[in-house]
């Protein structure tokens, strides 16, 4: 701080009366408190629109995320075995890119009967891996391993494999996709039903 | 006046000029000439300096970096190949870069055991230390979201995890999720805000928080060297250290600021041979997540606890992951608030030395795993790692079709032979000397201790393949295991 300045007691209002100093100095204390409070109410005002558009993604209801999508013939698929196939996300926003692709397991059991694993391990999230020899899923990171109906077999994951919604319609293998799987938010949400079109059937 | 004259008289107006109008080269040649205990002016008080030009690396690296890196999740990857193969010295930048980082977290974690053992977190010294909690979580941070930075399948399935370990928050998993991942899924938001955060946020907390943390070492003086006796006592610690100073006080520049200058440039010129010898890291495949094969692994600083949670039993997970971490940073927060005064030599603190070196071996010991994830099935090992021809010597046409039936059921993804396979479950060389056929077919069949049951994929002719081909797996041709039962109900 500068020599040449002024301590407040030596300031301007040298030449007031002690009254008058103690008078204008309580004025000027309540004018600050009152800009503080201004500007406090100021803050709140700035900081709802701040967070708000912070907290925007956590916002949305998992459930109400994700739509029905087209995964392939049904003929795709051949009766007793698992597949590996992809899709786009339907909920991919601007520039995503590749990572706008989602890989998952689709198993046909019986001519109308399916299982679609999503490809994220229970434990962690990593890509699980089928293989048709020994009937398992395993996954590289921390050696989770799930069987053919993606039940839990061993290692770390607490659950069996997140399994998508399916339906079948007019040929068509249908899901519902939205959320990545985790633990919190599910493969797909249960809300939001499919539209019946000729005579597509449902199964959990 | 001669021109040399001139020129000084020159000088020296220009100086009073300027810090007429600056005011602050005064007070900043008073701060580096702070007189420190001529103990403290030691070659083990260098590291903290070290880390803060690393810092300053880092940021004039980052800023660089920044001219050509997009980030954008459907560019990123391929800017980084840009700046691997088509940018002059783009490579050398992301190579100093990543190994500054690498060598920033090290010196910041020994800057930390070297206060701490030297006890130089007590009084006064309590928010020096707890700044400095912050500072190591804050470098931490960088060192996690620079990986990310990377955008490839190591980076993609990170995320992944780390979104996976916050869903498991109770209540408020879902909306953790997607504020970390900016949407429902993973893409351009997730790589979006780990860029603000990487590069505005915790960068300009981490400065301001250093700024602070050198702040209290010129405010209270370089913590003098620890003597055996010599406590800490709120009341009376200050004016010994004012004593100490005023006996032996040294200018801190030049006389104990040319060792931390030396090691700095020790540090930086280790950083950029590293740099040079080894190169950049990655980036790995593209963050494309339908390409499957791969086997996601974090970064060096974060492999013990890519270690841990292979470990973790799935009952504890959870509780562990999430409550761990809170009480891991609670007590390092509070060390110096419940130990601020007392003894500060290392020789009469044993519990202190005893904990730093437990913390100390067992990081070691799980990065050490980390490196090798031996947890991890060897997803090839079944088709490139053939039974050894030793193990088929001498054997039958059903042993030989268990060799087989072991090979093609993918038993090497998880057991060794002869040292090739998984290292998941134990090596089959001997194991019919530790498990009888029975305890065998039950293990294969029913599965249990980590193993899957493989019932359902194995027919009864496949079984009994297999189990015979085991049961020749001895070792050395140590005895086979027996049922101590079955000899006492045959020979009552």
């Amino acid at each position: 701080m500068s020599i040449l300045l002024k301590h407040p007691g030596e300031s301007s209002n040298d030449d007031l009366p002690p009254e008058g100093k103690a008078a204008a100095h309580s004025r000027r204390t309540f004018l600050f408190q009152l800009s503080l409070a201004l500007n406090g109410a100021v803050g709140i005002v700035l900081a709802i629109p701040l967070i708000g558009y912070l907290l925007g993604p956590a916002m949305k209801k998992s459930s109400t995320v994700g739509a029905w999508l087209k995964l392939g013939s049904v003929d795709d698929f051949p009766v007793g075995e698992t597949r590996l196939t992809d899709f786009q996300s339907p909920v991919a926003s601007l520039g995503d890119g590749e990572t706008a692709k989602v890989a998952c397991w689709v198993r046909h059991i019986s001519p109308r009967q399916f299982q679609v694993f999503a490809i994220n391990c229970a434990h962690l999230g990593c890509p699980v891996r089928w293989f048709a020899q020994s009937k398992l899923f395993l996954c590289p990171c921390h050696g989770g391993a799930y069987y053919e109906d993606g039940a839990r077999a061993s290692g770390p994951p607490e659950r069996g494999l997140f399994e998508y919604k399916y339906k079948i319609a007019g040929g068509s293998l249908m899901i519902h996709a939205g959320d990545m799987p985790t633990l919190a938010t599910e493969a797909s949400c249960d809300k939001k039903r499919l539209i019946q079109i000729d005579g597509a059937e449902t199964a959990s | 006046m001669s021109v040399k004259e001139r020129v000084i008289s020159g000088g020296i107006a220009g100086y009073r000029w300027l810090e007429h109008r600056l005011g602050l080269i005064q007070p900043l040649t008073q701060a580096a000439e702070h007189p420190t205990p001529s103990n403290s002016a030691s070659w083990w008080y260098v590291f903290g300096s070290a880390a803060t030009v690393l810092l300053i690396l880092q940021v004039v690296t980052g800023i660089l970096l920044a001219l050509v890196y997009s980030p954008s999740a459907n560019e990123a990857w391929a800017s980084l190949q840009v700046l691997n193969h088509n940018i002059p010295l783009g490579w050398y930048l992301r190579a100093i870069h990543g190994w500054g980082s690498d060598f920033m977290v090290a010196i910041v974690l020994i800057h930390m055991m070297q206060v701490f053992l030297f006890g130089a977190f007590k009084f006064p010294r309590e928010l020096t230390w707890i700044i400095g909690v912050g500072l190591l979580v804050l470098t931490l941070g960088m060192a996690f979201t620079g990986q990310v930075m990377r955008f490839d399948q190591d980076a993609y399935w990170g995320l992944g995890i780390g979104a996976s370990i916050a869903s498991r928050v109770p209540l408020v998993g879902a909306p953790l999720v997607h504020l970390i991942l900016g949407g429902p899924i993973l893409g351009a938001p997730t790589l979006s805000r780990f860029f603000a955060l990487h590069v505005f946020v915790i960068p300009g907390i981490l400065i301001g928080a250093v700024g602070l943390h050198v702040w209290l070492v010129l405010f209270h003086g370089v913590s003098d060297w620890p003597m055996p006796g010599r406590l800490v006592r709120k009341s009376t610690y200050e004016l010994q250290y004012h004593e100490l100073t005023e006996k032996t006080g040294l200018p801190f520049v030049p006389d104990a600021a040319w060792k931390d200058a030396m090691f700095a440039a020790a540090v930086i010129l280790a950083v950029l041979a590293c740099a040079f010898f080894f190169g950049p890291f990655g980036p790995t495949g593209q963050p494309d997540p339908t390409i499957i094969q791969t086997a996601p692994k974090p970064d060096f600083a974060f492999l013990w606890i890519y270690a841990v949670l292979a470990f973790l039993p799935p009952e504890i997970e959870t509780p562990v992951m999430l409550v761990v971490p809170v009480l891991a940073i609670a007590a390092m927060l509070l060390l110096p608030l419940f130990a601020g005064e007392g003894e500060r030599h290392w020789a009469r603190r044993p519990v202190a030395v005893l904990m730093l070196t437990v913390i100390a071996v067992s990081l070691g010991i799980f990065t050490h795993l980390g490196t090798y994830t031996p947890w991890s099935p060897i997803m090839s090992a079944w088709t490139s790692d053939p039974v050894p021809p030793k193990y088929l010597r001498g054997r039958g046409p059903l042993e030989h079709q268990g060799a087989l039936v072991l090979q093609d059921k993918q038993c090497r993804d998880c057991h060794s032979l002869d040292g090739a396979g998984g290292l998941r479950g134990p090596a089959l060389d001997d194991i019919a000397s530790r498990m009888t056929e029975d305890q065998i077919v039950r293990q294969v069949l029913q599965g249990g201790g980590n193993m899957p049951a493989y019932g359902n994929a194995l027919n009864p002719s496949e079984t009994k393949a297999l189990v015979s081909f085991l049961t020749t797996l001895r070792g050395d041709n140590l005895a086979p295991a027996v049922d101590a039962s079955r000899t006492l109900t045959r020979n009552p």
